[in-house]
């Protein structure tokens, strides 16, 4: 369902099926796990037991001893960390250690910082075998103390996992040098605008609470993965699922100091990413010990390795909001830290812009802290650090609604951020779709209806996301017959293909099913940002654009060469048929783009263009979620008995897999608010390392999800896009704490809300 | 010493026979043994779907049957469900948008398959039950629902 | 995967050989989806696997009203809840086995996996004991019977002797105006290892309770039997007050730990919420509801 739409357009707001979907259907797909080449080996990844450990020696004799086994690599056959800048990472992660974190990240050199911290890896020619060689690799270590929780890392006399890790303050009250004394808190950075203390001063009702959320894993369902192999001459290709091949690329390229030219990353399908494929995992050491044999080495990660390789930071977030009785939010203040795992780098901003991201607050201040624990170093997951924040600020601002005995919708209404007010980092907002997207769930039957029934409540949030834009490449090339290639840098995880060729062929007015669209490796489209951020079909999609345009261009002048008249006098029109002046008998003469496709050959060769944009004109994405639970309070379970999710896409390029980004950020933000949890013991060993016991909803979980599209496009983007993938897993958290609070009476302030945490919160002292 | 054995099946209607380890699952037979990556391996511990199969009639989870139980055995992949052009529910998943990614897809073709074998007629309670062993990390199921649903339709010739 | 062997058996007399002479690291394999998980996990060291599935016994469904229900070890889950006798006279058993791990997982396990893989949380152990269920056992001694309640002896332990493996499972008919129910708790609504289990048998003499068996799960390194729980039924009324009673009783019995399925107290207050619910159930399918 499409709230507001302007123009009709002919291809985009359709449903065509997917290029790739008949190859996905019947197995003929190729993932980054299913690789494979003659002769390749195995490999497999050593990783430490103890959260926390000096390594004192490795020895891989026995390993090598091992029929089948061809090498053991350590940290030291590593090449030696770049100086200074670094990796990507969410929130930055960059600082003078960066690329040498990254490094110690891939492999550890002298201490092991977490349990899963790979330490060593071996490849051989069965991956059987290789799985036994892991038990003969002997490695010593002397352990020490983790430090597993935020706050504890951040006090004085807390375990210390890096000695040369200083506090970045990035806060505009930073004067001082910062203190020159080891720390686990990596940087602090501020948000300000206004006067708190008078802003608070103003307030007739103040609310403050402390939240806390787990560490989550985004859970892709294909392993981490990645196969390597040199040629004689020192190029090395790369065959993996990942979300950045160039990325990738471009960091293989300065890890072994070769040309970029000397590098190719060969993205196959991929199984999944949300962000956690945005980083290499194990490519590197594919990389390395291919060097070292001589042959391909494909890496095999199995589910629970998959668990200790970067999940989403676990946050502690305390909120206060201050009003005036009438609903005017007057001050909104937040501290916020942030489980950065062992490195740096934690996707800290990301909740600090989602804390009060949808309103107009006069007086702000938010202090963000990015800290080192003995975790796995945490990526990117879904609108990282977003949920976290916003569970906080719209769980609060839930409360304060019900204080002032305010309807929810009312107050946020009330104070919605809108065209040209401040944002809280900086900047104003352009055009957003914030005020629509709250007056539709205002309005909506799920929100007016009423919810009867005992042990049953209704919650709403909020959610926004800024979506990105930067560096795409891509190229086009009319063939005879009227079709037309399209070859992609930007990685397809889930229906980009399609949607980019649906924005060309609306361009240049053919079908989407006349486009072939294909994702290619490094060498063969120019480069290209990872895909993350919800930039994709925007940024994919303005290169379309410009293909597109370039190549009604190109067609109007075959025309004219075929006509033999102006090109000024060539129109190219939206339904792909060119027009040009009347002829000597006066009748208007036209082509089809088909038409003139067949006679590219005699008229001057191929079509063949190419695309590099950069766009900053990125359209920000607001959206909402209503749902209404029932608890048993014998058993603490939520059921969740109605859900609708509400965004603004900017305009719906396939609306069917717009509504499928919905609903599935929807049914993640679900399984963080009820079911997923990393279980640490007291040693810092996740002891819920599988599907079995990482409980990610199941298809019995949750029932259909209800999705209201919003169009309220983008004016930076020639169809209108914002990126859609990433809002929809805000809003669940603060949506179902404020649901289970109505039909409990119980103000829950961490997620997940499991059937434990809700039961004994429920229970009597005595029961 | 595990061994190397050799196995006899048939295999989406074809007569087979392959070289496995004594200690490969099937899952592990299908894909590194005869190269039927159709089928994925996801979590090799029977609780994501993704290496479903059908085992002598029989839906199953691959990584956790040995490539040894399978002489004599008839098994069908997802690279077997379609003869002629797409199935019914192939053909569903695609205009019901009900892959993103579409890892998890193989294994939900091969199990409503089997569902709707049993029960071509599922309540969305009954899909929803049947399909709970198959786990899907971008779609939150809905649309995988619906094509199951409509599939089921077109079968009955509705 | 460790360093395993398979070998298949035909009859009783060439499994029990094949466990015997492969020692306490050759394990039985029947449906395999918890041995051939902790092989590869190395959770168990299991050097050989023997495969029971060829061996008609470990195959069987049959009922008759004199020797009651038996049901081969190996038998998949979904022979046993889709038999049309099972599901009218053994319903508690349709309850547990309808929900062990997906349909997938049900295409293979087998209630002689389930109960000799020794897991405290086994579903379907409630189910079999009060149910009266015994564990038909074949070895190089001979054959004998064990109840299911006496079967496991602490968590991945029970009575087995090297060389011997359960070859069935058997149940009396049920007695007229008996009923029997099976219920647990789990955090989301499929696919996760019981927080707490539990299973009622009652039989009814009018209003009164003739006899109860009152076993819970997931509670104690193997599933109780609760006799005091019974007890506060037996020539009693069922009404709100003994059930409650009952549900008590084996709450007190019950011995759970923390784990990262549940805590003490939650797995305690589920037990009597689950005795509760079991009874409740029993006793309207033993008036014939």
């Amino acid at each position: 369902m499409v709230a507001t739409k302007e123009k009709q357009f002919r291809v985009i707001g359709t449903r065509p099926i997917r290029h790739d979907g008949a190859d996905k259907v019947t197995g003929r797909a190729q993932y980054g796990t299913d690789f494979r080449m003659t002769g390749m080996l195995f490999g497999r990844v050593k990783r430490s037991p103890h959260a926390h450990a000096i390594i004192k020696r490795i020895d891989a004799s026995r390993a090598l001893a091992l029929h089948g086994v061809k090498a053991v690599i350590t940290a030291a056959d590593l090449p030696p960390p770049t100086v200074g800048g670094g990796g990507p990472g969410p929130g930055g992660g960059g600082g003078p250690q960066g690329a040498r974190f990254q490094m110690e990240n891939f492999m550890a050199s002298k201490k092991a910082l977490y349990i899963g911290h790979p330490v060593a890896a071996v490849c051989a020619t069965d991956a059987h075998v290789a799985e036994d060689a892991l038990a003969l690799i002997d490695v010593e270590y002397e352990v020490l103390t983790p430090v597993l929780d935020v706050r504890e890392a951040m006090a004085e006399g807390a375990p210390i996992l890096h000695e040369d890790l200083r506090t970045r303050d990035a806060s505009p009250l930073a004067s001082e040098p910062p203190a020159d004394k080891p720390t686990n808190v990596a940087s602090h950075t501020q948000y300000k605008l206004g006067d708190i203390e008078k802003g608070f001063a103003e307030a007739e009702v103040i609310l403050e609470r402390e939240f806390t959320t787990s560490m989550f894993h985004q859970g892709y369902l294909e392993p981490t993965n990645g196969a390597a192999e040199w040629s004689k001459d020192g190029h090395l290709t790369l065959w993996n699922s990942s979300q950045g091949p160039h990325n990738f690329r471009t960091q293989l390229a300065q890890m072994f100091r070769i040309p970029l030219s000397k590098v190719t990353v060969v993205p196959m399908e991929i199984g999944g990413g949300f962000g956690g494929k945005l980083f290499m995992h194990v490519e590197p050491l594919a990389a390395v010990l291919a060097q070292k044999t001589g042959k391909a080495v494909k890496m095999i990660v199995t589910r629970e390795e998959v668990f200790e390789s970067g999940p989403t930071s676990g946050t502690y977030v305390r909120v206060k909001y201050g009003a005036k009785k009438d609903g005017t939010i007057t001050a909104g203040q937040a501290y916020m830290a942030y489980e950065a795992g062992a490195f740096p780098g934690s996707p800290l901003s990301g909740g600090m812009n989602g804390v009060f991201g949808s309103y107009k607050i006069p007086n702000i201040l938010i202090d963000g802290y990015d800290v080192v624990v003995n975790k796995p170093k945490s990526a990117a997951y879904r609108a990282p650090g977003t949920p976290a924040g916003t569970f906080a600020g719209e769980s609060l601002l839930n409360e304060m609604a019900q204080r002032l005995d305010i309807d929810p919708m009312e107050l946020r209404i009330k104070n919605a951020a809108k065209d040209g007010d401040d944002r809280p980092w900086g900047g104003k907002w352009g055009v957003i779709g914030n005020l629509q997207v709250m007056e539709a769930m205002k309005n909506h039957p799920h929100y007016t209806s009423e919810l009867q029934g005992e042990n049953r409540g209704r919650g709403v949030s909020m959610g926004y996301w800024s979506n990105a834009g930067g560096e795409t490449s891509a190229s086009a090339s009319v063939n005879g017959d009227g079709t037309v290639q399209l070859v992609l840098g930007a990685v397809d995880v889930a229906g980009t293909r399609a949607s980019t060729a649906m924005q060309l062929a609306e361009t240049i007015g053919i079908a989407a099913e006349d486009i072939w669209p294909k994702v290619v490796d490094t060498d063969s489209v120019g480069f290209t940002l990872l895909t993350g951020g919800s930039r994709t079909t925007f940024a994919s999609g303005w290169a379309a654009y410009e293909l597109g345009m370039e190549i009604r261009k190109r067609m109007v002048e075959r025309a004219a060469r075929i006509w033999e008249c102006d090109a000024a006098a060539v129109t190219y029109g939206d339904d792909g048929i060119i027009r040009g002046p009347n002829d000597s008998e006066g009748k208007e003469r036209k082509l089809s783009f088909k038409e003139i496709a067949a006679q590219l050959g005699r008229t001057g060769g191929s079509i063949e263009v190419g695309a590099n944009v950069n766009k900053q004109t990125v359209g920000p994405s607001f959206g909402g979620h209503i749902v209404d639970v029932e608890v048993d309070k014998d058993t603490g379970k939520v059921q969740i008995l109605r859900y609708t999710a509400f965004q603004d896409a900017g305009r719906a390029i396939h609306p069917g897999y717009v509504e499928s980004q919905i609903q599935g950020g929807a049914v993640q933000g679900i399984g963080m608010a009820l079911t997923e949890d990393y279980y640490w013991g007291a040693d810092g060993r996740m002891q819920n390392a599988s599907f079995l016991d990482y409980r990610m909803p199941t298809a019995l979980d949750v029932p259909m999800i209800d999705t209201v599209i919003i169009e309220v496009p983008n004016p930076g983007h020639p169809y209108g896009v914002r990126g859609v993938a990433e809002v929809c897993i805000v809003p669940p958290l603060a949506a179902l704490q404020t649901a289970v609070a109505e039909a409990t009476g119980i103000h829950f302030t961490q997620v997940p809300m499991s059937p434990r945490v809700i039961l004994e919160a429920l229970l009597k002292d005595g029961d | 010493m595990s061994d190397r054995i050799i196995i006899q099946a048939t295999i989406n209607g074809e007569e087979m026979e392959f070289l496995a380890d004594e200690r490969d699952s099937l899952l592990e037979a299908l894909r590194e043994r005869i190269g039927l990556t159709g089928t994925k391996e996801c979590c090799n511990n029977g609780n994501c779907g993704a290496c479903a199969v059908i085992l002598d009639g029989r839906l199953v989870n691959s990584c956790c049957v040995m490539a040894a139980e399978v002489e004599g055995s008839q098994i069908t992949t997802v690279e077997g469900l379609a003869q002629d052009g797409l199935t019914p529910l192939q053909q569903s998943f695609l205009e019901e948008a009900a892959l993103q990614c579409g890892i998890c897809t193989p294994g939900f073709l091969v199990s409503s398959t089997a569902l709707l074998e049993k029960n071509p007629n599922p309540t969305e309670h009954e899909i929803r039950f049947w399909l709970s062993g198959n786990l899907c990390r971008c779609t939150g199921y809905d649309k995988i629902v619906r094509a199951v649903q409509s599939a089921s339709q077109k079968m009955r010739g509705q | 995967m460790q360093d395993v062997k398979y070998a298949r058996a035909s009859t009783i007399d060439q499994a029990i050989d094949l466990l015997s002479k492969g020692g306490p690291t050759a394990r039985v394999l029947a449906g395999g989806t918890d041995i051939i998980v902790q092989a590869r996990e190395r959770r168990r060291e299991v050097r050989l696997f023997v495969d029971i599935k060829p061996i008609p016994e470990t195959q069987e469904l049959r009922y008759d009203p004199d020797a009651g229900l038996t049901i081969g070890a190996a038998t998949p889950c979904y022979r046993i809840y889709g038999d049309a006798t099972v599901r009218r006279l053994y319903p508690a058993l349709v309850e547990a086995t309808s929900v062990i791990g997906g349909t997938a997982i049900q295409g293979r396990a087998s209630l002689g996996g389930n109960l000799c893989n020794s897991g405290p949380a086994a579903d379907s152990v409630p189910a079999m004991i009060v149910y009266h269920g015994v564990a038909n056992i074949a070895g190089p001694k001979g054959r004998r019977q064990v109840p299911i309640e006496d079967f496991n002896t602490g968590p991945g332990r029970n009575v087995l002797d090297q060389g011997e493996f359960v070859v069935s499972l058997q149940f009396p008919s049920p007695a007229p105006n008996s009923g029997a129910a099976w219920q647990r708790f789990i955090p989301r609504n499929e696919m996760d290892i019981a927080v707490v289990n539990a299973a009622s048998t009652v039989r009814l003499d009018g209003n009164t309770v003739g006899w109860a068996r009152i076993a819970i799960g997931a509670v104690a390194p193997t599933c109780l039997l609760v006799k005091d729980a019974a007890d506060a039924l037996v020539g009693k009324p069922l009404t709100d007050a003994t059930i409650k009673a009952a549900a008590e009783a084996a709450k007190d019995a019950s011995r759970p730990i923390d784990d990262m399925r549940g805590s003490i107290r939650q797995r305690k207050h589920l037990v009597a919420v689950l005795v509760e619910r079991t009874l409740l159930e029993a006793a309207r399918r033993a008036r014939g509801g």
